[in-house]
């Protein structure tokens, strides 16, 4: 099943005083359950955009984007909110945790945007999830108590709490050194491949890219596929 | 319905968690706020206990609403015939059926104590009174219906002439000996009750039935001394009715009173308790003080909103984040407010338990009640709720501009940057 579409997508912005610029230009991609799509770019390229675009944080200014067969403009504002946090789980390069929450806390926190069975047994839930990462241990530990690699992995914890079916990793590896990335990479490998997830990894390390099965390069806006080196 | 209720829990546990996290900045933040509300809902209860005060003092001066006075003179504006006032009274009394009638007489009585001969302030009156204007009793008790059967008259004496008396025993029937300047009908009466003295009264005074005092006097006079029961004393006629027809009633006893008395005697009833006027004495003061505790309490809420806005654009990376997890703009609106909700309301109870603590100490009470007030209320809910009330509006007004900054927040810019 074709989770995202995109076709002919465009994304211009108008800075003040200024010509309108084009940071996405003409992006056709489609990412299927059980994907595995790297996207390879220097910084500029529109890596930000794009993801903004996947993650359902913005909407094209021209072409088709879709999400699970639906246009995303048909959504409103509230229920692409929805759809992002059921649907999309973020990893990001800084893990972007919550200060002064433990690590309990921090994967509790998108399930309190959940309802029903996810919302009610949170701490089960996310107690259940950081064991799966191997952190059962260190459920009450703050992040600064935590290494960068336990903190990724709380924050992979995170990313997978309400079960999504596509995992935007951002960088997930760029704050991490060479072993500690690999095996966070691993990790992410082997839940979005238990849980069926589709995984789209944006960076600039090639070695995480060739992780991947499909390779694109994004260059001042334009999405090309890429043959893996 | 199951969105809503988790969506608010969801809320108030995010909003919860970040005032935890941020404890001490929050709690200095709030300080002024828990002071302000204590102020203002002091303001509002100590406003009710005074009026009660108030009312209380006023009841037992000028009687419960509606008291109602009635006078009567002759046409050449001397005195009437007081048996045939007193025998149209009793009959007015009883066709409309009214409960609550009182003579008053002020008099004289000289009393034998242990300090010699006294003139004691004596008030006679009829048993109704100790309701009509809610006698306090602090020994023994108020008049009843029985003894005003007895041939020894009964009395209730004021704290001071007990003290003088060396605090007898109430329940060993104490006695006094009244006429002590040598009248003929000297006779002993009995101490039934005590009554609290007002601070400023130190003379001994009491209480008398009216109709044991003119049976006292007329002995004391001599057989066929004095026609005038109450030996010259003015005699007052009190009637309490309901508040809701008292003018109609008030008609009909001066009509019925004036063709009794009979001779172009013109009776006056009169409304005389203070609840008439509808003024309260203190809502000056109370909206003063009330006013400067709403300006400290504004006050409080601008520290809350500079406090809450520079916090904010710290935690943009956070808000960022969240969103990115799927919180909706209205949700991180809504979770952003309620921390400034909760934390005021939070600091609202305490302001309106420390207004609780003051406002019930013995000393307030000692210091507002001047030991005169009966019922002394208890806290009013009224100026709880009020605290609590204030508190949550000035946390929403507070949370609403730093809730704007943080739905305006550009997630993807939040998170990267």
């Amino acid at each position: 099943m074709t989770l995202l579409h995109l076709a002919s997508v465009t994304r211009t912005v108008l800075p003040p005083d200024q010509p309108a610029l084009t940071i996405l230009n003409g992006v056709d991609l489609d990412v299927e359950e059980d994907d595995r799509i790297s996207v390879v770019g220097r910084s500029g390229s529109g890596k930000s955009t794009l993801l903004n675009l996947l993650g359902l944080l913005d909407t094209p200014t021209s072409g088709v984007l879709e999400f699970a067969g639906k246009p995303v403009k048909q959504y409103s504002s509230r229920e692409r909110d929805r759809v992002r946090g059921r649907e999309i789980g973020f990893v990001f390069q800084q893990f972007n945790l919550l200060p002064g929450r433990t690590a309990l806390e921090n994967v509790i926190m998108p399930l309190l945007y959940a309802e029903g069975r996810q919302f009610w047994r949170r701490r089960a839930i996310a107690a259940e999830m950081l064991e799966e990462v191997g952190l059962g241990h260190r459920l009450e530990s703050l992040p600064d108590r935590l290494s960068g690699g336990e903190q990724q992995r709380v924050a992979i914890a995170r990313s997978l709490v309400r079960g999504p079916r596509l995992i935007l990793a951002d960088e997930p590896t760029g704050a991490l050194d060479l072993d500690t990335g690999q095996s966070v990479m691993e990790l992410i490998d082997e839940v979005a491949t238990r849980t069926r997830a589709a995984l789209v990894v944006i960076t600039h390390d090639p070695a995480i890219a060739e992780r991947s099965r499909d390779h694109y390069r994004l260059d001042h806006g334009v999405l090309t596929r890429a043959e893996a080196s | 319905m199951t969105r809503l209720l988790t969506g608010l829990l969801g809320a108030v546990l995010e909003a919860w968690q970040e005032l935890r996290i941020h404890r001490t900045r929050v709690l200095l933040s709030l300080i002024g706020v828990a002071v302000a509300v204590a102020s203002l809902t002091t303001v509002v209860a100590l406003g009710g206990i005074l009026q009660q005060t108030t009312a209380e003092q006023s009841e037992r001066q000028s009687g419960r609403p509606a008291t109602l006075y009635v006078s009567a003179y002759g046409a050449d504006g001397g005195q009437v015939d007081a048996e045939a006032l007193q025998s149209a009274w009793v009959e007015t009394v009883a066709r409309y059926g009214i409960d609550y009638a009182s003579r008053v007489v002020n008099a004289g009585v000289a009393v034998d104590s242990p300090n010699g001969v006294l003139s004691v302030g004596t008030q006679a009156v009829d048993q109704p009174y100790g309701e009509m204007h809610r006698v306090r009793i602090s020994e023994g008790s108020w008049f009843t219906p029985v003894d005003a059967e007895q041939l020894a008259p009964r009395v209730i004496v004021n704290s001071v002439f007990w003290e003088r008396l060396g605090r007898p025993a109430l329940d060993g029937h104490p006695l006094l000996s009244l006429g002590g300047h040598g009248g003929t009908g000297a006779t002993t009466a009995v101490i039934v009750g005590v009554y609290p003295s007002a601070e400023w009264e130190t003379e001994p005074a009491m209480f008398m039935l009216a109709d044991q005092l003119a049976a006292f006097q007329q002995a004391d006079a001599g057989a066929g001394a004095a026609v005038d029961p109450f030996a010259g004393s003015s005699v007052q006629y009190e009637l309490w009715v309901p508040t809701g027809d008292w003018e109609a009633l008030a008609a009909a006893v001066k009509r019925d009173l004036a063709a009794a008395v009979g001779d172009g005697a013109t009776v006056d009833v009169m409304r005389q308790d203070a609840a008439q006027y509808g003024d309260d004495p203190f809502l000056v003061t109370q909206m003063i003080v009330g006013g400067i505790a709403l300006l400290v309490l504004l006050l409080g809420a601008l520290g809350l909103v500079n406090i809450a806005l520079v916090t904010v654009k710290q935690r943009v990376r956070e808000i960022g984040i969240r969103r990115s997890f799927g919180a909706t703009a209205g949700r991180v609106f809504f979770a952003v407010m309620m921390e400034s909700v909760v934390a005021t309301v939070a600091a609202g109870a305490v302001g309106v338990a420390a207004a609780i603590l003051v406002v019930q100490s013995p000393m307030v009470h000692d210091l507002v009640g001047q030991g005169l007030v009966t019922d002394f209320p208890p806290f009013p809910v009224d100026a709880a709720v009020l605290g609590l009330v204030a508190a949550s509006a000035v946390g929403a007004l507070a949370g609403i501009l730093p809730a704007l900054v943080a739905v305006r927040v550009k997630v993807i810019d939040a998170i990267r940057y």
